[in-house]
Order: structure tokens, then sequence, then C-alpha cells
């Protein structure tokens, strides 16, 4: 065992991986809410990512007033997506909806193309760049960053689903539409609310990305990344999610230790999730905490 | 004509309800297409020939090249052709049976490297075609039978990872494709004879549209077909009538994937060669537009849509062309970012037919000819 090599990789993992599950978090809100299974939600990262920066380097703003209005550009984003392209479809089938979200992801990436070019760019730099002593590693502070946002996204969803009277609509949405809009609850408006909260918390992901890596259309990635995690988590749990996200980060980096130190394939990083999503629907479809109602046949 | 044609659907035993094309009319209409197409490349053929064997009269040259739709246009009736018959394969899955793939372009290439490589080990290309569509099918199973047993929401993820593993596999595999030089494959031959210009290869596309699309025709009308529509409109109905759903579904994502393999064949054949990175996921995505555009549930309708998809970028590259050089192109960029445009127009498209046409072109085309019928009492 490497363990200098190991443990680099495995706290890379972790950071990855909160990312990850907060990506999935963003998703599952989506698929709770309203049922839309979104493959579109890496455009929302791509997209927030390219406005940020945006912002910062053409417009020369500050880190926090460039964010802030990407903030409110995502929710924009996302209601306006949700009003124009998701609403007409309410109660088309599954194969409909999965389809106008793969639509949506097409246009926006071909778009971000278009107008930013295909090369990735580097955000200007937000965060110091020395590196910090941490268990005995070296560790770039913008890591830290990236992995702290991503704890307090978390806590912000615990608090939100919990404590705030929007978050407990939702909740009651998603448990019963019905029943939900004769206590008062506009589902409509719920739609709308959760649209925009995926996109901004999504977009918040993509800027901490941009920050770490540079912004480039690889970023859509975690878009499809996303679906190893929540098939782990269970499709509509959000504590699944997150959890699922940190398990596909590490998981992703102890396959790129076995693969560097014993097998010698290439590329086993990026394909090692998807192997591990094949068996998950094989042995426990549901995942870690979602809801057993599937119908197995 | 001693026999009316019927201004309805007036059938009267389940004989007639069974046959292939409503009325006799459809049938010769059909006969006609398909011999008219056969005519196509002739033309070019004989403009050819006349050439190498000595001077043709100016007057006749001109009088063939008013029909000559040239290689260009012929090459684009080849992809219509295999594309249209991978996207017949994804509507008999996603449109007859309600489950979905995104992963259709992988096993596209499964059927193009496997014929291109059973080809190399000695078989004619004609016995390579078929026999790639079965490996692909085999593949198909293997990745269709985790999902099969669940919904058509978990057989997407599940084609999804089958579309990112297959790609790895393509790009490791060297001893099957090539790795990344690609691998390069040769044209059919029957007897000596080479089918390696478009004007030859077209007829072998076109028998082999023929084939596939009657098959599926066929398939619709037995027992197993019904079965499939079954499945997709209620699938526990469908269960308690004593269809088994795990087989149906499995079965419909085998016969999914045979289509797209002998696509992906004719495909291979046709460029004769076949790159590694041709078969993304933003293929896979292609499939799904032609067979949402064309209509799903439409076996016309899987060639409507590979003719849309085909169609459309030469659509774009023409408008880009014609504004080229004024002041949009300039402001734009459009010469530069020409396959973005594509990208855009065909994602936009896909939602837009979602939206306001979910029946597909097939649906408007049964409206054109509603129209038409009743001329001009159609209201």
């Amino acid at each position: 065992m490497d363990w200098n090599l190991l443990l680099p990789l495995l706290l890379n993992g972790l950071i990855v991986g909160a990312l990850y599950g907060v990506v999935a978090m963003s998703f599952v809100l989506i698929y709770k809410a309203s049922q839309v299974v979104n493959f579109a939600q890496g455009e929302f990262l791509l997209v927030g990512a390219w406005v940020c920066w945006y912002f910062l380097t053409e417009w020369h703003l500050p880190f926090w007033a460039g964010f802030l209005f990407t903030m409110a550009f995502m929710t924009l984003f996302g209601i306006i997506l949700q009003v124009v392209v998701l609403r007409p479809l309410i109660g088309e089938p599954v194969i409909s909806v999965i389809m106008a979200t793969i639509g949506l992801g097409m246009f926006f990436q071909a778009l971000m193309k278009w107008i930013f070019g295909v090369f990735a760019r580097p955000f200007p730099p937000i965060f110091a760049t020395e590196r910090v002593e941490l268990l005995g590693l070296q560790v770039q502070p913008v890591y830290l960053m990236s992995l702290a946002i991503s704890v307090v996204i978390m806590a912000a969803f615990a608090w939100f689903f919990t404590a705030s009277k929007h978050g407990l609509a939702m909740r009651a949405t998603a448990f019963d539409q019905q029943v939900a809009q004769s206590l008062g609850i506009s589902v409509p408006k719920v739609f709308a609310m959760s649209w925009a909260i995926s996109a901004l918390v999504s977009s918040v992901a993509g800027v901490v990305v941009g920050a770490v890596n540079g912004v480039s259309s690889a970023l859509s990635f975690y878009g499809i990344k996303v679906f190893p995690a929540v098939i782990l988590g269970g499709l509509d749990s959000i504590v699944g999610a997150v959890l699922g996200g940190i398990i596909v980060g590490l998981l992703e980096n102890l396959a790129q230790y076995v693969d560097a130190t014993w097998l010698n394939w290439g590329n086993m990083y990026a394909i090692a999730p998807f192997y591990a999503l094949i068996l998950i629907l094989l042995v426990k479809p549901y995942g870690l905490f979602g809801t057993k109602n599937i119908e197995r046949v | 004509m001693t026999a009316m044609t019927p201004a309805g659907d007036f059938r009267t035993s389940y004989r007639a309800d069974m046959s292939l094309f409503a009325t006799r009319n459809t049938r010769l209409a059909v006969l006609l297409g398909v011999a008219l197409l056969a005519l196509l490349p002739l033309p070019s053929l004989i403009r050819q020939y006349l050439e190498n064997g000595g001077g043709l009269a100016q007057s006749y040259d001109d009088f063939l090249a008013v029909f000559d739709i040239g290689r260009y246009g012929l090459g684009l009736l080849i992809q219509i052709g295999f594309l249209g018959i991978a996207a017949l394969g994804l509507n008999i899955l996603v449109g007859f049976t309600g489950q979905i793939s995104i992963g259709h372009a992988a096993f596209f290439g499964v059927g193009a490297f496997s014929s291109a490589w059973l080809h190399d080990h000695g078989l004619p290309v004609l016995v390579c075609i078929p026999l790639s569509g079965l490996m692909t099918t085999v593949v198909g199973i293997i990745f269709g039978l985790p999902a099969a047993r669940l919904k058509g929401l978990y057989l997407a993820i599940a084609t999804l990872a089958a579309q990112f593993i297959i790609e790895d596999f393509f790009a490791r595999a060297q001893w099957f494709t090539g790795g990344v030089a690609g691998r390069g494959t040769e044209p059919p031959a029957l007897f000596g004879f080479s089918f390696d210009r478009e004007e030859t290869y077209f007829y072998v596309v076109l028998v082999a549209v023929v084939l596939m699309f009657v098959a599926a025709a066929n398939l619709m009308r037995t027992r197993d077909g019904r079965a499939l529509i079954a499945v997709r409109d209620h699938y526990l109905s469908a269960e308690m009538m004593g269809i088994n759903l795990a087989y149906y579904r499995t079965l419909s994502f085998g016969i999914a994937s045979f289509y797209a393999g002998i696509g992906g064949a004719l495909y291979a054949h046709y460029l004769q060669f076949v790159s590694v990175e041709a078969f993304n996921i933003g293929f896979s995505i292609q499939f799904l537009g032609m067979v949402i555009i064309g209509g799903l549930g439409s076996i016309s309708g899987s060639l409507m849509g590979a003719a849309f998809m085909v169609v459309l970028p030469e659509v774009v590259q023409a408008g880009a062309d014609a504004i080229a050089g004024g002041p949009v192109d300039q402001a734009l960029k459009l010469g530069a970012n020409i396959s973005f445009l594509r990208d855009m127009v065909v994602g936009a498209v896909i939602i837009l037919f979602l939206v306001f046409e979910p029946d597909g072109l097939a649906h408007r085309w049964r409206l054109i000819k509603a129209y038409w019928k009743l001329y001009p009492y159609s209201h």
C-alpha cells in the first residue's frame, strides 16, 4: 500500500465527491418535487460557471458581486426553463420529459461552446494560493474552500427542508400533490421553485469547480456522474444523494489507485462509477435510502 | 377502375385488419416509391458508363443531368437509409415498448466494429452484416438484462452507463477496434462485383431498408409485436393477460440492438473506415431525436425522422452559407461555429417537437393525407 499516493487520492475523492453530492442533491430535488429526471443538470453547472466567469473577467466585478449576480441569473434561468419547457409537458409520458431535458442539455452545451469557445478558461484567482498543511498533506486552500462550500450548501438544504415554510411546502408536494394543493400550496409555484433552487445550487457547484479547474464544457460531465450517485443513494433521497456523491467520488479515486498500482488499464477513473451503476441496478435498484416501491418484474 | 378507393377505414374482416397496407392504393404507392428510389442512381451510372465508353451526345447528357442527384445526394440517401434502420430499432424499443435507451449509438458502433472485425477474419461482407447484427443483439441483451426487470427510467440510466462502458471498451480494445487509429474495412462484393461507389452501394442500403422495414411492420402484426405494445400501454394489465414483462422487455431491447447493429454495419462498409470517437452520447441523442421527430410508435416515422436529422444540418449549412460574409455572419462568427449551431438546432427541434407535435412527422403526414383525401371538402 502506497499511502503517499492513496491519501491525497482519498482526500481528492472526498472533495470531488462532496461536489457530486451537491449536484446530486439538486438533481433529487427536481425529481422529488416534479418527478422529472433532469438530464440537463450538468448544463446548470456549465451555464452558471460561464456566467460567473463572464461577470468576473469581462465586467471586472468583485467576486462577491459576480457571484450574487450569477445566483440571481440562475434562479431566473431555472424558473424560465420550468415555465417555458417543462410546464407544457406535465402529464406527458416519462420518455417525453426525459427527452425534453436531454434536448435542453444539448442546446445549452452547444450554446455555451458557441459563445465561450471550446477551450478551458481559468477563473481570476479568488482564494489565496499558498498551500496549507493538513494531516501531513499539502492542500490547496481552493479545495478546502470547495469542501466547505459543499458542506454549507448541504446544511442549508437540511435547514430549508426541515424548518422553512417553503421547504415544508415542497416536501408536502413531493409526498402527495393533491393533499398539498388542498392545504393551499401552489403546486406550479413549488415546481418552479424546485427548478430555481436546483439551478442555483448546481451553479454554485459549477463556479467552485470552475474556480479550481477552469471553466470548460467538461463541467457538464458532472451532470452524468450524478446518475451513479443518485442510483446508489436511491433516486428520491436527499441524504442518499449526498452519500452517493461522496461514495462515487471516493470510488473514482480508489479505481484510479487500483488502476495505477496494479491494473494499468487506464481510464478507470472515468468509467468505474458506471460499472458500479450497472451492479447496483442488478443488486439493489432502489439504492441505499430510496423508496422501495419500484415494481420488480 | 372497378372499385373506388374507400373514403375511410372500412375493414370488414380480421384478415383485412391484419394487412400490411390499408388499401390497394397505399400498397401501390409504396411499391412505386421503392421503384422510383431504385431508379435514382441510374442517371449518374449511365452518364459515367457512356463517358468511359466513348462520347455521349450533349443533349442526352443534359437530359440525364436533370435527374442526376449526384454522389452527394445519393450519399445523403444512404445515410438516411442506415440511420433510419437504427432509428427504427430504437423506435421499436422507445415507441412500441415504452423503454428508453440513451446508448443507441454505442450499439450502432458495436455493429460497425463487429462487421469490420468479422470481415477481417475472412467472411464476405454480405454475411458480416447480418452476423454483426446478431453480435450486437448479444451485447444489447447483456446490458438490457439488469434493467429489463425495472421500469423505463432505470433502463435509461443503465443504457447511459452502457454508452460510456462501451465507448471505453472501443478505446481500449485494440484487437477489436484498432484502438485510436480506428479500423478500415472494405465495401461489400457479390460474385466479384464490388459495391464500392455511392451509385452501387445505394442498392445494398435500399434492399436492407426494405427488408428491415417490412420485417418490423410484420413484427407488429404478430403476437409478439402486440405484446410489446401492451407492455407499453399498461404493463400491469399486460402482465395480467399473461405477458412475461421481463421477457418482452429484453426481447425488445434485443431487437433494437439488432437493428442498431445492422445500421452500424452498413455505416462501416459505406465509409470503409470506423473511428473510435464516432459513437458518443451526442450521436445517441440524435437517434432519440430521430425517433421523437419522426413519431414515437410509427414505423415509417423512423425513416422520416432519420431523413429530417440528415437534411437538417444541410439546411443549417445552406442557411449559414447564404448569409456568409454578411453582418450577421460576422457578428455571430457562424463559419467557425457551424457545428455548435447544428447541435443547438437539433436540441431546440427536439424540444419544439415534444411541446408542439408530440406525435411527430408521421402524424403531420397523416393530417396532410387526410386533408387531400377529401379536398376540397375537407371541412
